[in-house]
Formats: structure tokens, C-alpha cells, sequence
């Protein structure tokens, strides 16, 4: 098998008391592929998007990028990563200096790692800009003259500048209207094609998960509860909080509507994680033994034991589909 | 009406047109400033008693009254109040300047390590700031103004001595607050260097407070500055300083009114004129406010 | 009760208006949604009603009836009574709702107290409110920075319940709570109708959402309501260009499955959240 290019193995994030991240692992081949980070607040998934590209010191676990260790990167190596992993922020306002014409601020990496001339980077810059579906023209404004969306596009033409091979977008539309939102949709669409990327898609909102990303894992409390291809995992979760999670998005259509499940209760409390499954509390199909006995992550439908355990669980068309739930089988079977 | 406050609307056209009003001020505070700055040139073209400034004295023409031929009268020594009035934006204002030039060259540097880098670099800064800030401004110039030989360079030091913590702290506050915005960490995400991202972008969205805190200040200072040239330990005689000229004329105040009078306005003209430059400067200097539909 | 709002104008100085409103009426017991994307005016309609379009240095022209009395041009004291008594509103921050020095208790007491309540009225009547949003009336005790976003929205609707308002201005309230958090408060939201009798002026720019809550839906662009009428309707066979724009927009979800099992052997579900 191939590696991976990005593999992230029992990853932990502390912030004082606060389990940001609690062991979680993912893999990410190279591109055009798209993971989806799915989960809500608390959930841990912008930490780990953040972790993934050196920004947080994990208390524990590894990312390995093309099979380095990203943590030990040095000098040069280092620099290299920075080039080859990129970020978009969700916050249009922040991510851009304020006081950088959006010009300079896409041409700012190629001339940091002397990639170009100035006269070139410039030029560069334009493309760039072309690329996102932003007029040239637009260099010489500052971010406050533009409106998010375009802001967001800025930030995504600064992000490929350094021609990175993965990307990491966190919750790059959360802060957009539904039409500048479709638009950042269709550009990622086309820049996985066009340049075989390879990224990780946090958000809290399934709705956009399904057209970019292949695979899917949702996270609670820094761990991935449930993971797998995504429009299996949409069709037939199998862990209740994927239930929930997806039955709270609000459809248009009547007829696709179903019964919601309305999960009650607060999100727990991190630095104080409940014993046992951290979602028992809220979960409607908890028995006593989630009260007790954390849920391994596992291959669904084989027998219970570590993932690699194939025969069942692939006849039933399950293999690659993860879940940490002691009732999976009979949430699949509903 | 609820508890409710008012949701934060960003609609067009809520801000007043930028335009106007921070121009007003900036327009005002520029001339005043300008004026200052010309005054200091072009003080030696337009002072009619020039020598007055320097050593001469008139012995028969003590304490006139402003009149046409000395037209702010006469101080205690005969000497043309008006030109050592004008000679005088040569010295308060200069001093002004020195002082806080070494401030910032001090402030800037150290408060954006500070506020950028934190964890022991910022702790061990800020205790030093804290300690500087810890002494009553003007007791410290004082002191050292008392330790050092009499004249305009201690004064200068003294000053800078006890100014450039206010710039360590507020530049620090300025720099903690950028370093934690999203596109400096995308900065670091797209690899550049450290130095860069100070220089670039720190740096450049840490200035507008300290900007107009120096515009505030230099009336801050001349005002410091004259004080302790009133107490005697700043410039001497015959130095056309200000604050000394006041020093100076305070005993013949109910009679000769003219004398404190108008080193005084002098004072208090730069430092408003300054004070307007620095608000104007600071509505400005926000690209926000600079573009308004 | 009806909220008749139009022909209304809402303008900055000489510029062209933000708001352009022919006609928006919320009937007894009904919500109503008035969708668009940021900049189209909703907000501005929302402050106009509340008569406060004044603050933001608004002009506002026209008329607002409410139960046929006319708010527009209507003395702030009058008006006074009117904001939180018979329309109260909630905002898309509900953090700012909220004076972070103070208990949420004492400003929903001063706020009942304010429209003539006293101290153990306005406090029983904030318990039923509390009650009705599945929360627990300790958590009124509670700092505002001490509560999630999605509690202190179910505060703020417990308020608009305790004060007993005929109608409830919901300006983006759900926009930026977490999915989950979001059903609930819309499931709350929908029950009002059948306890409080409370209409609901919904705003968002979330079509779904406004979808599955409301019954009516007006789209708004650039001030101007473009289409209005019933919500299955509108959504279903839009025939304004901006609005089929809109849904087109929306990402496409594979079709929803049927749920949780109904009884499944186990722990009965967790409490509804609060009570515990």
C-alpha cells in the first residue's frame, strides 16, 4: 500500500485541563482526495487541523507527512513542509493583514521563500487571483474593500501560492452567505481537479461534505466516533451521534425530512469527559454498558476486535467503515 | 426595552463619511504643528531682537510692556520677549523630539518582542518596564536631572529615562493582540520567517495607538520639560527655553504679566496643536476609515 | 394580533433606501420567515420595527402597524412599551443580549419588572419560560459567560415568554449555534405557537431552516421582497430568478434516513437536557 500522505496516529491536544484532542487517527492519501472533519463545537476538529500543520504542540500522538515526522522537522525540511501543507481560516476578517493590499498579501509567500522575483511574484499574484475567479484588478484593494467571500477566495489564492499538496480548510464557508458559500464550493471543486489536491474539510455542516469529500469522519470530544466513505456514512450511519448530527440538518424538501432525533443535554465538558462512551449521556440508545466501557474504534459488522478483522464485515460492503459504538450493528440495521 | 443591546449591524453608510471630520483635526493640528516647525527654521528671519535670545541684555529697557517697538514687551533683563518666544520653538519642541525618538527606539523594539513572543522573553521585559513604571515620572526626571550637570542634554535623558516604558507596555498590548489573529498564524503556516512577520505585519498594525500617543506626548513632554527647567535644572540662562523663561518671570507676574504669559500660551499652543495632530493622525491611519461608500 | 409592516422605507441620509418593504404581514399565531443573504435589509427591518433604526442614524418612512396601531413616528416612551411587552426580539449573538457583569436572572428580572411586573411575578413567570425551554431555573443564577450559546438563546426566548409578547422577532438566531444545538432551539420555537400563541418573524439566510420552521417565507433582496407566500410554495416553485438562485445554492444532502430504532432495550434516553 502506497503511503499515505497524511497519517495522523493517536493524536492528543492539551489546553491546561482541556482534552482538545483524545487519541484520534486519520489517513489521507495523496491528491485529488478530500477528508471531511465533520463535528460540532468542542469536537476537537479545528484543533486537529491546526495540530496537523504544526501550528499546536500535541501532548501526544503523530502526524507524519509523507512519512516524516512533521513535529522533528528542521530548517530546510521544514520549510519544505510549510510549502507543502497550506490552511484557510474560516474567519474572512481575520486571516487577511488588514493593512495589506491583497496583491502583496498573495505575492507575501513566494517572495518569503524566494520563490520569484519581485517583478515575477507579482505577476504570480495576478494569476493567482485569476484563479480563484477574482479579477487581477482587485490586487491593489485592501481586505475591508472586498466582501467575504472574495476574502475568502484572497485567502485560498495565498494559500496556494507556495503550490501546497494538502490543504487544510476549516470551516472555510461557515461565515458566508449560502450563494458566495456555493461559489467557494465549486472553486475547491476545481482546484482538487486541477491540481490534484489532496484536503482536509473541517465543518460542522454535512451539506458540504458529500460533493468534495471521499471519506468522512465525525468527531465528538477529540475522538473520531464514526468514520468512512462518505455517502455511506450519510445514507447508514452507525453511530447515534451521526444520527443525530445528520438528522439536525435542516432540509428544504418536505419529502426528504424524516423524523428528527433532538439530542438534549449540553455538549460535555472537556476538561471532565463522562465515564465510559463520552457520549452516554446524550445518547438515546445508551445502555450500561456505555456507562462504563469506552467504545473502541473498530470495523463495523465484523466481530468486535481491532479493525483489520475483514471476512463479514467486508462481504457486507462495510470494510474502511469505522465506528466506536458498542450498538453500531443495530443502529446500521435500523 | 430588554436587556437587549443592539446587534452589531455592519451595514453601509453607519460609519460617518470618513472624509470630513478626522481631516478637520488633522488639518488643524498640522498647521499648528507646521506652524511650530517654521517658527523653530525660520525664528533667526523673523525675530526682530535676535542677540536677545542669545547674551545680550538691556540693562535700560527692563520690564517694558508689550508696545510697538517690543511687541511682547520686555523681560527682566531687557531681552525681547517675542523673540526669545520665537527662539524658544527651537528648544522645548527639539527637545520634545529627542526624547521621544529615544522612547520609541527603546519601546518599539522591546515591546513588540514582548507582545509577539511571550512566555519568559515578555516576563522578563515587562518586570523591567514594571520597575521603570513603578517611580513617579517626574520624581525620577527629577532625580536624575539633580544627579547630572545642569542643562538640556539631562534633561533629554532624564525624561527618556521615565517615557519609554508607557511605549514597552502599550506597543506590547498592540503587538499580543495582532500575534493572535488568524493571518499572522497563517503566516506561520505559509513558513515565513519570524522576522518578516515582525516587521511586516506586527509591526505595522502595532503602530497607529503609539502614532497618536506621540502626537499626544510631545505636549506631555514639553510640559515635563519645562518644569524641571522651572525648577532649575534643566536649561539655564541664557537658553530661550520656555518652561525657563516662566521660571524666570513668575516673580514679576502681577506686574509684568507679559513676561510668563507668553512662553506660556507658547507652551500651551504646541501642545494643543500637537494633541490635534495626534487625533486627526488616528482617525487617518485606520485603512478602514479611509474608504467608506 | 397581526404585525402589519409596509409600505415601509428605511434609508441612510440621501441614499437609496436599504429597506423598500410593500408589504410583510404576520398574522395571530403564525411564523413567518424572511429569508436573504447579508446586506438584503432583513436586519434593518428588524431594527425598524423595534423603532430603533434611529440609532444606527436610519430614517424611517411609512407605516408598522401593530394590532392596527401605528408605531412609526411613535414617541420613544410609547414605544418602550411596546419593544418587549408585545414584540421582543432576539439577535444572532445571544451573548449580546446579555450584560456579562450581571445574572442573567437580574436582567430578565429588570427587564420584567421594567414592563410593571413585581419581583415574584417576573420570577415565576421567568420559571415557566425556563421551564418551557427544557431548562432548569438555577441557571438564572448563572453569568452570561457561564452558559453556552445555545442556553442563553432559550434564556432569551424564556424572556420573550415571561413578558408574554404577541410577537417574536428572531433576527438570525440560530446562525451561529452548532447543528444539533440549532434543532433544538427550533423545535422550542415551534412549540411556542402551540403554548404562547407567540408569531414569530423569523430571519436568516439559512432557506432550510426557514423551511422547516416557517409557514410563510418572503424573500428579500436588496430591500425589496421579491417574492413572498406559502413557505412549501415558494420553496417548491419559486418563481422569482433571485429565489431559485437561493435554492439552487444550497448544498444537496444524500436523502435522509429514518432514524434512531423507536425501543430498543437500554437506559431510557438521557433526561431532555437541564433538568438534571
Amino acid at each position: 500500500m502506497s503511503l499515505p500522505l497524511l497519517e495522523v496516529s493517536d493524536l492528543a491536544v492539551r489546553f491546561g485541563p482541556v482534552r482538545a484532542v483524545d487519541g484520534l487517527s486519520l489517513r489521507l492519501p495523496a491528491g485529488p482526495f478530500g477528508l471531511a472533519l465533520v463535528g460540532e463545537s468542542g469536537s476537537g476538529k479545528t484543533t486537529t487541523g491546526r495540530a496537523v500543520l504544526r501550528l499546536i504542540r500535541p501532548a501526544g500522538g503523530a502526524v507524519r507527512f509523507d512519512g516524516a515526522d512533521v513535529m522533528r522537522l528542521r530548517g530546510g525540511a521544514l520549510r519544505a513542509f510549510r510549502r507543502a501543507a497550506q490552511i484557510v481560516f474560516q474567519d474572512p476578517d481575520g486571516s487577511l493583514d488588514p493593512r495589506m493590499r491583497i496583491g502583496n498579501a498573495v505575492a507575501e509567500p513566494l517572495l518569503a521563500h524566494r520563490l520569484a522575483p519581485r517583478a515575477l511574484a507579482r505577476e504570480r499574484a495576478a494569476e493567482l487571483l485569476g484563479e480563484v475567479g477574482l479579477e487581477p484588478a482587485l490586487a491593489g484593494r485592501y481586505p475591508h474593500q472586498l466582501s467575504g467571500g472574495q476574502r475568502q477566495r484572497v485567502a485560498i489564492a495565498r494559500a496556494l501560492s507556495v503550490e501546497p499538496r494538502l490543504l487544510v480548510l476549516d470551516e472555510p464557508t461557515s461565515a458566508l452567505d449560502v450563494r458566495a458559500q456555493a461559489r467557494i464550493l465549486e472553486l475547491v471543486g476545481r482546484l482538487r481537479k486541477e491540481r490534484r489536491l489532496a484536503y482536509l474539510l473541517i465543518t460542522h455542516n454535512f451539506g458540504i461534505v458529500s460533493e468534495l469529500c471521499e471519506q468522512t469522519a465525525v468527531l465528538y470530544l477529540g475522538r473520531v466516533v464514526e468514520s468512512g466513505p462518505t455517502g455511506e456514512l450519510l445514507g447508514r450511519p452507525a453511530h447515534p451521534y451521526t444520527v443525530a448530527l445528520r438528522s439536525a440538518v435542516p432540509e428544504i424538501d418536505p419529502q426528504q425530512r424524516r423524523s428528527r432525533v433532538i439530542l438534549h443535554g449540553e455538549p460535555p465538558d472537556a476538561t471532565n469527559p463522562p465515564p465510559g462512551c463520552v457520549f452516554h449521556p446524550r445518547c438515546p440508545l445508551a445502555i450500561e454498558r456505555c456507562r462504563v466501557e469506552v467504545p473502541v474504534l473498530r470495523q463495523v459488522g465484523g466481530p468486535v476486535g481491532p479493525a483489520g478483522s475483514a471476512g463479514a464485515a467486508e462481504s457486507a460492503g462495510l470494510a474502511d467503515r469505522l465506528v466506536a459504538c458498542h450498538r453500531a450493528e443495530e443502529v446500521l440495521a435500523s | 426595552m430588554i436587556g437587549v443591546e443592539l446587534p452589531a449591524v455592519g451595514l453601509a453608510g453607519t460609519t460617518e463619511p470618513a472624509g470630513r471630520r478626522p481631516r478637520g483635526l488633522l488639518a488643524a493640528g498640522g498647521v499648528i504643528a507646521g506652524l511650530i516647525v517654521l517658527t523653530a527654521l525660520l525664528a533667526p528671519l523673523f525675530a526682530p531682537f535676535p542677540t536677545d535670545a542669545g547674551t545680550a541684555t538691556h540693562p535700560f529697557a527692563v520690564l517694558r510692556p508689550p508696545s510697538a517697538h517690543h511687541w511682547l514687551g520686555t523681560d527682566a533683563v531687557g531681552r525681547d520677549v517675542l523673540s526669545r518666544v520665537l527662539y524658544g520653538a527651537r528648544v522645548s519642541p527639539l527637545i520634545a523630539f529627542y526624547v521621544l525618538v529615544i522612547a520609541c527606539l527603546i519601546g518599539i523594539p522591546l515591546g513588540v518582542a514582548a507582545g509577539y513572543f511571550g512566555g519568559w522573553l515578555d516576563e522578563v521585559i515587562m518586570r523591567i518596564t514594571d520597575i521603570f513604571l513603578a517611580f513617579p515620572a517626574l520624581l525620577l526626571a527629577l532625580a536624575l536631572a539633580a544627579l547630572l550637570p545642569a542643562s538640556l542634554t539631562s534633561v533629554t535623558i532624564a525624561i527618556a529615562v521615565t517615557w519609554w516604558p508607557w511605549y514597552t507596555r502599550l506597543i506590547r498590548g498592540q503587538a499580543a493582540s495582532v500575534a493572535g489573529r488568524p493571518f499572522i498564524e497563517g503566516c506561520r503556516a505559509l513558513g515565513i520567517p519570524a522576522w518578516r512577520i515582525l516587521l511586516r505585519h506586527v509591526l505595522p498594525n502595532s503602530l497607529t495607538p503609539l502614532i497618536v500617543q506621540v502626537s499626544l506626548d510631545v505636549g506631555g513632554v514639553i510640559l515635563t520639560a519645562s518644569a524641571l527647567s522651572f525648577l532649575g535644572l534643566g536649561a539655564q540662562d541664557p537658553t530661550p527655553d520656555w518652561g525657563l523663561m516662566v521660571a524666570q518671570g513668575q516673580n514679576y507676574f502681577t506686574t509684568a504679566w507679559w513676561v510668563v504669559t507668553f512662553p506660556g500660551l507658547a507652551i500651551m499652543m504646541t501642545a494643543f496643536g500637537f494633541n490635534l495632530l495626534g487625533d486627526g493622525l488616528r482617525d487617518v491611519l485606520d485603512p478602514r476609515k479611509v474608504f467608506v461608500r | 394580533m397581526s404585525l402589519d409592516i409596509g409600505p415601509l422605507r428605511v434609508r441612510f441620509g440621501d441614499r437609496p433606501g436599504v429597506v423598500n418593504i410593500e408589504n410583510l404581514t404576520i398574522a395571530d399565531g403564525e411564523i413567518v420567515g424572511l429569508a436573504g443573504e447579508s446586506g438584503s435589509g432583513k436586519s434593518m427591518t428588524t431594527l425598524a420595527v423595534l423603532g430603533l433604526a434611529r440609532t444606527v442614524g436610519a430614517t424611517v418612512e411609512g407605516s408598522i402597524r401593530l394590532n392596527g396601531r401605528e408605531l412609526v413616528g411613535l414617541p420613544e416612551r410609547d414605544m418602550r412599551q411596546v419593544r418587549g411587552r408585545r414584540i421582543a426580539a432576539i439577535f444572532q449573538s445571544p451573548a449580546m443580549a446579555f450584560n456579562p457583569v450581571f445574572r442573567v436572572g437580574s436582567v430578565a428580572s429588570r427587564a420584567l419588572r421594567l414592563h410593571g411586573l413585581t419581583g415574584t411575578e417576573a420570577a415565576d413567570r421567568m420559571a415557566i419560560g425556563m421551564r418551557q425551554m427544557l431548562l432548569s431555573a438555577d441557571l438564572l443564577r448563572r453569568y452570561p459567560g457561564q452558559l453556552s450559546g445555545g442556553q442563553l438563546q432559550r434564556v432569551a426566548i424564556a424572556l420573550a415568554i415571561a413578558l408574554r409578547a404577541q410577537v417574536l422577532l428572531a433576527d438570525e438566531p440560530t446562525s451561529a449555534l452548532d447543528v444539533t444545538v440549532q434543532a433544538e432551539v427550533l423545535d422550542l420555537l415551534r412549540g411556542l405557537r402551540a403554548t404562547e400563541g407567540m408569531s414569530v418573524l423569523f430571519i436568516s439566510h439559512d432557506l432550510a431552516v426557514v423551511a422547516e420552521l416557517c409557514d410563510r417565507v418572503a424573500v428579500m433582496r436588496a430591500g425589496v421582497i421579491v417574492e413572498q407566500g406559502e413557505a412549501a410554495q415558494v420553496l417548491a416553485a419559486p418563481t422569482d430568478p433571485y429565489t431559485s438562485d437561493l435554492l439552487a445554492a444550497v448544498p444537496a444532502l444524500p436523502p435522509a434516513l429514518p432514524g434512531l430504532p423507536p425501543a430498543l432495550p437500554g437506559l431510557p434516553p438521557a433526561p431532555p437536557g437541564g433538568l438534571q
